[in-house]
């Protein structure tokens, strides 16, 4: 009872990368509030999964697996999870923000009448004091998220609901095994004692699923655009320095929404976390929107027009000038350099 | 067969156009500097409507947006676009409510409306980019929810089949009406305002816009009901003061921080070819890159 539990997603037969960084986080809140870490899976031929799980500290699996669980839909996951959810109370659950979370997170919070809060980039734990109504809380999630299109940071909590749910995008916290032979027990859910017939409503008639082509989350080297990149040709150039450097591109909302880069090279709050070994920030001004999934680079070149460009308070080296001419110069020089 | 279909749309402030002027001194956010536009997404879901009144004859589209009066500015957008007419949920025991209260109220007010085949929503707003408020009111009116679409392939024989993008892939899906849709920005940009709906709808007013303005135009609407833009208030649903405004919302802010970004060091550069050059050697001798 009141555990803090992680709903985790299924893809391809494993447990995605988003899940298991958010029980390596659902791992430290547990520890920190003194209770169990629980973890719900649910999908079809499921047989093993938990074996995936127990090395980031799962004390508890819910296995739901049943055929009508997948291809994911909304209605039977949400039955199930509410009938969990009323037994279990946990304090707090927590979900990825991919479509599937942000497709179930809502639909899950809406029955049990508790609140969710989106795309956290940090969660914590501390006290609340609400003066008003003269009453204290110890050990609430904060949920930390950027709001107002990333012009400000608000901590938002949920005092008296339970659980306290957030959902959490990608590659923003960390994954890390916790302990490689820990043992948890499987806790078997009788699906077919939940669902009912009108749960089964939504049919998936096809599906084409694709292999991300980009792979900027695991690159060491990161060339990335914004808008002030200016064109679909100017972003050649920064897949010429990347091809030679070895890197990956990347680009800001304001470039993929401009059409100079596809959805999947968006990195920021709407986009994926990277901590590459060098980013390279081309146009790109700085909006927190876009630094929040970049600033733990460990090294930032910003090239830019505007020597006052917010990107520049985060750069290591700050080059003011035209990407148009600078990008060259790198290659030129690299190549050089390098002979 | 025509459908009753009804576009959830929000007014926000356009987060995406935050210039200089639009932060204060003081380094925070001048709201009242944001235009106020159409939720772009929403605009992409009035589309998909639009497109279902042009398949399907007799179709009516009726936006539905909670806010403060000026929102009425965007159900005369939607008229402008081709929507036939529009309620505006407005009412100070909404204030400060959470996209669970809401969406509690949302859900109140669609409850009031005569029967619903399909409602449609932007899949989020701008100013929160949250996505929750079209999958709450689905199960708060216990509607099934298809979120992420792209395109409505056809409604046709009591159901809906649309196609979603998700992160990596497309999904064809059936569901039956009534239920609950979301649409991304993926999907078709909505057409522009309509030269003859312009001029029709131009004088659509709420009973409160009409109060406000010369006399000429407070009878428009007894000859030209389709001028009047509903307005409802809380006492027009039917709802448990509990369970709306800031009372009826589970989440609290409890700390807002203005974005200060922290000053470091940055070695600035100019684009001469020996500081590059010499970049360049830097990074290579250290390993960064090469």
């Amino acid at each position: 009872m009141n555990n803090v539990f992680v709903i985790c997603e299924v893809d391809e037969g494993k447990i995605a990368d988003v899940s298991l960084e958010l029980m390596t986080k659902g791992r430290s809140l547990a520890n920190q509030l003194k209770c169990k870490l629980e973890a719900l899976v649910l999908g079809h031929n499921l047989k093993g999964i938990e074996k995936e799980l127990y090395p980031y500290g799962a004390d508890v699996i819910h296995i739901g697996d049943d055929e009508r669980l997948d291809p994911y839909t909304t209605l039977p996951h949400t039955s199930v999870i509410v009938d969990l959810f009323k037994k279990e109370e946990p304090q707090i659950a927590l979900l990825g923000a991919s479509t599937f979370g942000r497709d179930l997170g809502p639909r899950v919070s809406s029955a049990l009448q508790s609140g969710l809060t989106a795309d956290c980039t940090s969660l914590e734990i501390g006290p609340h004091e609400d003066k008003k109504a003269g009453k204290t809380y110890e050990n609430l999630l904060y949920q930390i998220r950027p709001a107002f299109g990333g012009n400000i940071v608000a901590t938002i909590i949920n005092p008296d609901c339970r659980p306290q749910m957030a959902t959490v995008r990608e590659g923003v916290m960390k994954k890390e095994i916790f302990d490689a032979t820990y043992k948890g027990k499987v806790n078997k859910i009788d699906v077919d004692a939940i669902l009912k017939p009108e749960d089964l409503v939504v049919k998936v008639i096809e599906r084409h699923m694709e292999k991300s082509k980009v792979n900027i989350k695991n690159s060491s080297i990161i060339v990335s655009g914004g808008y002030g990149v200016g064109s679909k040709e100017n972003f050649d150039l920064l897949f010429e320095l990347a091809e030679v450097l070895g890197a990956e591109v990347g680009a800001s909302r304001a470039a993929v929404d401009a059409g100079f880069a596809e959805h999947e090279r968006q990195i920021g709050q709407t986009g994926v976390t990277v901590r590459p070994k060098l980013y390279i920030a081309c146009g790109i001004s700085g909006q927190i929107q876009h630094t929040a999934g970049m600033e733990e680079s460990s090294m930032i070149i910003a090239i830019n027009n505007d020597p006052n460009a917010p990107i520049n308070k985060i750069a290591d080296y700050a080059i003011t000038g035209d990407v148009g001419e600078v990008v060259p110069k790198l290659i030129k020089f690299y190549k050089q350099n390098t002979k | 067969m025509g459908l009753n279909v009804i576009v959830l749309a929000k007014q926000v402030p356009d987060t995406r156009n935050v210039g200089k002027d639009a932060m204060k001194a003081d380094g925070t956010v001048n709201r009242a500097a944001l235009p106020a536009i159409f939720n772009p997404e929403d605009l992409n879901a009035l589309e998909q409507a639009l497109r279902l009144k042009d398949k399907y004859p007799g179709t009516t589209i009726t936006i539905l947006t909670m806010g403060p009066g000026r929102a009425a500015d965007i159900i005369r957008e939607g008229l402008y676009r081709g929507a036939d007419n529009g309620y505006l949920l407005t009412d100070r025991a909404f204030a400060g409510s959470d996209t669970l209260a809401t969406s509690y109220a949302l859900s109140c007010a669609l409850k009031k409306m005569s029967k619903i085949d399909l409602i449609i929503a932007g899949r989020q707003a701008i100013d929160g980019d949250t996505a929750q408020v079209g999958p709450q009111v689905a199960e708060k009116l216990g509607l099934p929810q298809v979120t992420y679409a792209e395109e409505v392939i056809s409604a046709e024989g009591g159901s809906i089949t649309i196609k979603r993008r998700l992160e990596r892939g497309v999904e064809t899906v059936e569901m039956p009406l009534p239920g609950v849709i979301t649409v991304n920005a993926s999907a078709p940009e909505c057409r522009p305002r309509n030269a003859k709906l312009l001029m029709k709808f131009k004088h659509a007013r709420t009973i409160t816009e009409r109060q406000g303005e010369a006399e000429d135009y407070i009878d428009l609407t007894a000859d030209r009901p389709y001028l009047n833009i509903e307005e409802w208030s809380v006492n027009d649903i039917e709802s448990d003061m509990n369970w709306l405004g800031l009372s009826g919302s589970p989440t609290k802010v409890k700390k807002i921080e203005n974005v200060v970004f922290q000053a470091k060091e940055a070695k600035h550069l100019t684009p001469a070819d020996e500081e590059i050059d010499e970049l360049m050697k830097e990074l290579i001798a250290n390993h960064t890159i090469g």
